[in-house]
């Protein structure tokens, strides 16, 4: 799922970002564009809510163009947009005191090992599952029902795809830490996601009366 | 070959399925998941998890978002063309003041900017004017600059300038040289700039 740009595709990049710290800003929203789908998902991830997302996003985003300068060439563009992202969300959400109820995970110890707790036979997913709402609604609750220090590290690692090293920058936090949380995360959300699988809905047509959510 | 138990195999499972595991301990925990139902089932899931999140249509983003997004980056580089048109004519503003007060200096008026302004200011001696006795300006009677709470008292512009009065440039700015209005706009300029 990683989508690895073209060696030509970066320098193309670099390029667009000289050309508009060289005062060409109407170039800013094509150096943008590519990545304004991946900074809405982070502010989700962390925000949980898509009018907050998209404010953010777009704060996050004139941020940027504010601080183009500051950016160095030798970092990723994505990356570093993705940070400003990151960081404008976290603090909408220190501001709005969004953790309103206690998230899954939030209060257990990082260092101890987290047990699965479910062991259902999940085998392969199909693609179209995706498109079903009720299944998108499901991965997003989920999602949201994590505490937020591994939600913020799932999503940028497996769904941003940022490499350790990327996270643990982003996040102000050590390449040891992302491992944890991250192991820890990903082994939530199967627990969380795995009973309903159990039944195989996944891959059987919902019908009335066997809907995962009812 | 060391015998893993399953609690093992899961700490490692994050990084196994990463490829982050070196050879010797990816052939041990092959051999343990092989066998072992719990942690196939573990594996299994943990795959489908990263599968399922890992797919971009699992996050919709609102309807208009990218025209929302363009819009907002659009008025953003505006202002910000704005604010440096502002600043060039700011910049452009002290040059012009710092080049009249050089030119005031050179002159040879000693004197406060106000006799400076005085003297440059042709204001026919007899012509007809107002005063307040708060301001630093004379002007017509019906210049829209004089405030009628403060009072406007009639005077001679001879008299005016007798009285430490300087000519207000946006009425009788016919008579009043360029080099006094920039001193004028000096003050002004200055006072916006202390203001800030």
């Amino acid at each position: 799922m990683v989508v690895k740009a073209a060696p030509d595709a970066d320098t193309q990049e670099q390029n667009l970002v000289k050309r508009i710290q060289n005062g060409e800003p109407d170039k800013f929203y094509e150096l943008v564009k590519p990545y304004e789908r991946r900074v809405y998902t982070a502010a989700f991830a962390i925000l949980r809510n898509a009018a907050d997302a998209e404010e953010v996003a777009q704060e996050a985003i004139l941020k940027a163009f504010a601080n183009l300068r500051q950016f160095r060439a030798e970092s990723k563009f994505s990356t570093w947009l993705i940070q400003i992202a990151v960081n404008e969300a976290r603090m909408r959400r220190r501001k709005e005191h969004a953790e309103i109820m206690e998230p899954i995970g939030e209060r257990q110890e990082e260092d101890g090992t987290y047990a699965p707790r479910e062991f259902a036979d999940w085998r392969e997913i199909p693609s179209e599952a995706l498109e079903r709402s009720e299944v998108r609604e499901l991965l997003l609750e989920s999602l949201a029902s994590l505490g937020s220090k591994y939600r913020e590290v799932f999503v940028l690692r497996d769904i941003q795809h940022l490499s350790i090293e990327e996270v643990a920058d982003a996040l102000g936090i050590s390449r040891a830490s992302v491992k944890t949380r991250l192991l820890r995360a990903r082994l939530m959300l199967r627990d969380l996601l795995a009973p309903r699988v159990a039944g195989g809905w996944f891959s059987r047509p919902f019908e009335k009366g066997n809907k995962p959510w009812q | 070959m060391a015998v893993m138990q399953c609690e093992q195999v899961w700490e490692q499972i994050s990084d196994y399925i990463d490829g982050d595991v070196d050879a010797g301990l990816r052939v041990t925990l092959d051999e343990h998941i092989r066998g072992c139902q719990r942690c196939t089932s573990v594996l299994n899931g943990t795959r489908n998890v990263l599968a399922l999140y890992g797919d971009e249509r699992l996050f919709k983003v609102p309807m208009g978002y990218s025209w929302r997004m363009q819009r907002r980056i659009a008025s953003d580089v505006q202002v910000r063309r704005r604010t440096v048109i502002g600043w060039l004519v700011a910049t452009a503003a002290v040059a012009l003041v710092s080049g009249s007060v050089v030119l005031a200096s050179r002159m040879g008026t000693a004197e406060s900017t106000k006799s400076a302004m005085a003297k440059l200011g042709r204001v026919p001696a007899d012509l007809e004017v107002v005063v307040t006795d708060h301001g630093k300006l004379f002007h017509v009677k019906e210049c829209p600059f004089v405030r009628q709470t403060d009072h406007p008292r009639p005077a001679t512009a001879a008299q005016a300038e007798a009285e430490g009065y300087v000519p207000c440039v946006r009425c009788l700015g016919q008579y009043v040289g360029e080099l006094a209005a920039r001193l004028v706009n000096q003050k002004i300029f200055a006072s916006f700039l202390a203001s800030r």
